[in-house]
Order: structure tokens, then C-alpha cells, then sequence
């Protein structure tokens, strides 16, 4: 038995590229009109409620400002993200890995509980007792593979013109197209926030061998 | 020290592999293959004839925002804001059996369809007005369209860089009910820096689709031939997406 099975040491993978491709594109996107909006329209400065700084060129695909082939890049790679993740729901709720490691029991959310929990982590001891992922753990893979990666996927949608006469309740969810576009744009970095924390956490509990476990599998 | 160089490799080769990609024959073709599945997924779910969200009066913006082409520099369209428009014609031309000349009184003599809708800038911004001019359907009927009729060619009075400006859509779009030749923004005469006389209004897609300053609508079986052959003046000139409804 691997501590990781095949199928999700793919996804993982194609998971980060696509994300860091997506992005680094939207980065991109972003420059193109540097003002986020509430509600349905906005175009002016004075009705934008955050002025975002320009990216510079290493942050940014294309490493230049090129809107057309961010844009050809971003929704190319929405299509293996969103069925990748579409799959990976489907995988882990149908084997169980979603019931035995990420879902949470009502004893966890004990403050004790959640308490002790970060005080292990701030002594960078990351050794888990029975269960695969701890609750800090469960916790943050929960919150990005259930919230945070959908959310991209949905205001995403929610942005397109094409799509908004498809589904037009789906952008009345998010309170009108530049809601939906202000809401991609924070998730995008409250993602890249969890990747930050993420790497940060699997240096300090072993690279090494974590990143091989990852790929190779490793011994559960 | 060598991991970090590693991984700056790894990160390097992936931004270039990205970048390198478009430029490629294959990548042009996966690229395109990825705006044709957003063309089909989006008409899938919400079927060819979905309509574009209408708002309410109170949701209109304070003011319309002109973009691209605000004011046309040539003397023909100077002298033509100057005579109020009164000798505009708009062709209509191509691949049917009965071409059109239309005067400005010919086009507000037709059913009018009224709308007011979000207008999406590919930049990112929106705005909300309501326009008022007849359904291209309509103009589209009088002129009897052939069968080898496959997508419609918008001509425009201004130029960018020196290269007209046109657009094309095909005929899921231009049949739609919701695309309309409009004279009309918020109950007044069409702004110069929002297309007057004559704009189009292609709900569903982005804002570069709704060609301004019409001057010709032309029926044809493919878009080779026309400007560079991409389907519109910024799919030419800086490889913006055909299909513009993502
Ligand atoms: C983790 C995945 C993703 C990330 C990190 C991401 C990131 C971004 C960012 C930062 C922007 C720029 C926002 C702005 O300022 O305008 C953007 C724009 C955009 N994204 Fe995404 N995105 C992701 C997934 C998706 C998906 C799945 C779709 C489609 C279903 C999508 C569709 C779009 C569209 C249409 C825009 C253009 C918005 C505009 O015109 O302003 N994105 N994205």
C-alpha cells in the first residue's frame, strides 16, 4: 500500500500546472484594466473599490503584456483544471479518501481540540496520530479542493458573456459580472497564499521525502 | 543552492513552454480547438438561442463608455456628423438575393427592439445602457439571405492604425433575437463615441464584437479574404479570440 495512489499524485501535478499557468495568465488578464468593481458594471475610477498594482513581466504569461494570448492561454488551461477537478471530486468521494482524510468529525472543531493542534504546529512537530492529515491539515485541503478551486471555476464562468446568457443565475449568485470578477481575482490569491503555506510546511516536515512520496508514491 | 536553481529551471522552461506554445502551428491549433469548446460547451448548456441578461432603467450606467474608435478622423465621417447624418446608408451586401440601401428613416421604420444590457470589454470593465434599433433578423429577411450564407460581415466607417475596423459573427448570432442594428443609446440619438449613427449590438459576446460607425453589412460563406482573414479587425491585428463569448 502507497501512502499516495496513482491517481492523485497525477492530478496533484497536472493540478499545480495548470494553476500556476492560470495564474500567471490572469496575472496577465489583470494588467489589462488594473480596477476591481462591486455589482454589475464599473469602468471609472471612482467606482472602482481597489486599484491594483501592474504585475511586472516575470510574474505574468506572456513575460510581456499580450492580453490576447493570456486570455487564448487562461481558457485553454480552464479546461483540463475544471475536469481535472471535476474527476478528483468524483475519485475521492466514490474511495472514500474524502471520508477518511479530509472530512472533519464534530470532536475536531473542539477549540481544545483546534488549540493543541496549532500549538504542534508552531513547535513544527507535524507527526499525526492515526488519522493520514491532521485538522489544520484537513482543514486547508478542505477549504482550497472544496471552495476556493470551485470558486475559481464558477466566477470564471460567471465572467464570460456566453456563458452569463447560458446560466444567468449563476452571476446573479456572485451579485453581478464585476462581483464575479473581484471575487476571482481575491481567490486567485488566497490560493497562492495556501501554495506559500503549502511549500513552506512541506520543507519544513521533510522535503525530501515528501515531494518523493508525491511522486512516487512513497510507504503508507 | 542547486535544488533552487533547478526549480528556477523548471519554472522558466514551463513560462516559456507557455509562451512558445502560441506561437507553434500546433499550439494555434489547440488554442483555436479551445474557443470553439467554449463556443459549443456555452451553446450546449444554454442552447443557440439563450438571451443575454435585460436589466431595469435604475440599473443603467451613469454614463456609457466609448472605446476604441471614439471620434473617426476621416472628412467623410466629419462631414457626415456635420449634415446630422441625414445621407448615411447602410449596404446591405454579399451573399443575398435582394442587396439593400438603407437610409437612417428606413431603419427606424422597422420593428424596433428595445434592451437594456451589460456590455463586457474584453479589458475587464462593464457598462449597462439601453439600445433601441431593429433585430438583424429582420434586415436580414428583406434582404433574403442565400443558402451558402454563413457568417455576416460588419464594415465600419473608422479606422484603427490605419486599417478599417470589421467584425463577423455567424449566423446563430446574427439571427439571435437580441442582436440589433442600434440608432438609439439610453431613448437618445447613438453617441459619436459610442458608433453613431449605426452599431451593433452582439449581446452575447465581448465589446470588440459590436462593430461601431456601420456603414455595410455583408453576407459570406467564409472569412478568408476579408482584412487578414481571422474575422475581425483586433483578431487580425492582435489575435483576440473569434468567438468572443469567454
Ligand atoms: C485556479 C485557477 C484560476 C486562477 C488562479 C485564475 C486567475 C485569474 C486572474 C488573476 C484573472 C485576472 C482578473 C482580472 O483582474 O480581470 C483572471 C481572469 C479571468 N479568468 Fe481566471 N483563473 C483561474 C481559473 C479560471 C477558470 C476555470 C476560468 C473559466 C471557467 C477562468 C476565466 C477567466 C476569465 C474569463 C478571465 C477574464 C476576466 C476579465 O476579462 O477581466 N479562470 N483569472
Amino acid at each position: 500500500m502507497k501512502r499516495h495512489a496513482l491517481p492523485p499524485r497525477l492530478w496533484h501535478w497536472l493540478n499545480l500546472a495548470c494553476v500556476t499557468g492560470l495564474f500567471m495568465s490572469g496575472l496577465n488578464i489583470s494588467n489589462a484594466h488594473r480596477r476591481l468593481y462591486w455589482g454589475e458594471w464599473g469602468f471609472a475610477p471612482e467606482d472602482a473599490w481597489l486599484f491594483v498594482p501592474r504585475f511586472p513581466g516575470w510574474m505574468t504569461i506572456p513575460g510581456h503584456y499580450d492580453l490576447a494570448a493570456a486570455r487564448d492561454l487562461h481558457v485553454l488551461l480552464a479546461w483540463p483544471f475544471a475536469i481535472g477537478l471535476l474527476f478528483a471530486w468524483a475519485a475521492m468521494m466514490l474511495n472514500g479518501h474524502f471520508r477518511r482524510d479530509i472530512m472533519t468529525s464534530t470532536a475536531e472543531w473542539r477549540p481544545a481540540a483546534i488549540w493543541r493542534d496549532i500549538v504542534q504546529h508552531l513547535k513544527l512537530d507535524f507527526t499525526h496520530h492515526g488519522s493520514k492529515y491532521n485538522f489544520l491539515q484537513k482543514l486547508a485541503y478542505g477549504t482550497v479542493l472544496g471552495i476556493l478551486l470551485p470558486l475559481m471555476i464558477a466566477t470564471g464562468m460567471a465572467i464570460s458573456p456566453g456563458m452569463d446568457s447560458a446560466w444567468p443565475w449563476l452571476s446573479e449568485i456572485f451579485a453581478g459580472r464585476q462581483s464575479a470578477r473581484s471575487i476571482h481575482f481575491l481567490t486567485a490569491w488566497a490560493i497562492f497564499a495556501f501554495f506559500v503555506i503549502h511549500i513552506a510546511l512541506v520543507l519544513l516536515s521533510g522535503p525530501v521525502r515528501q515531494i518523493r512520496d508525491m511522486i512516487c508514491g512513497g510507504e503508507a | 543552492m542547486r535544488r533552487r536553481a533547478v526549480i528556477a529551471g523548471i519554472g522558466a522552461l514551463f513560462t516559456s513552454a507557455c509562451s512558445r506554445l502560441s506561437d507553434s502551428k500546433a499550439g494555434e491549433a489547440l488554442l483555436s480547438a479551445a474557443e470553439d469548446w467554449h463556443r459549443k460547451a456555452h451553446r450546449l448548456l444554454g442552447g443557440r438561442g439563450a438571451l443575454a441578461r435585460e436589466f431595469d432603467r435604475a440599473d443603467i450606467s451613469p454614463f456609457f463608455r466609448g472605446n476604441g474608435s471614439t471620434d473617426p478622423d476621416s472628412a467623410e465621417y466629419k462631414a457626415a456628423v456635420q449634415n446630422g447624418f441625414a445621407d448615411w446608408r447602410l449596404a446591405v451586401r454579399g451573399l443575398v438575393n435582394n442587396p439593400l440601401s438603407l437610409s437612417l428613416a428606413d431603419i427606424a421604420a422597422l420593428p424596433q427592439r428595445t434592451q437594456i444590457t451589460r456590455h463586457d470589454c474584453v479589458e475587464g470593465w462593464s457598462a449597462i445602457g439601453e439600445w433601441t434599433g431593429p433585430q438583424l433578423a429582420l434586415v436580414l429577411e428583406q434582404a433574403r439571405l442565400k443558402p451558402e450564407a454563413r457568417f455576416i460581415i460588419f464594415h465600419c466607417a473608422d479606422r484603427l492604425a490605419g486599417k478599417p475596423y470589421y467584425e463577423s459573427i455567424d449566423l446563430a448570432d446574427a439571427l439571435h433575437p437580441q442582436t440589433i442594428v442600434a440608432h438609439r443609446l439610453n431613448g437618445e440619438a447613438l453617441p459619436v463615441r459610442n458608433g453613431a449613427p449605426l452599431r451593433m449590438r452582439v449581446e452575447r459576446q465581448l465589446g470588440y464584437k459590436h462593430a461601431k460607425y456601420l456603414t455595410a453589412i455583408e453576407a459570406v460563406a467564409k472569412l478568408d479574404g476579408i482584412g487578414q482573414g481571422k474575422g475581425g479587425y483586433w483578431e487580425d491585428r492582435s489575435g483576440y479570440q473569434w468567438y468572443a463569448g469567454i
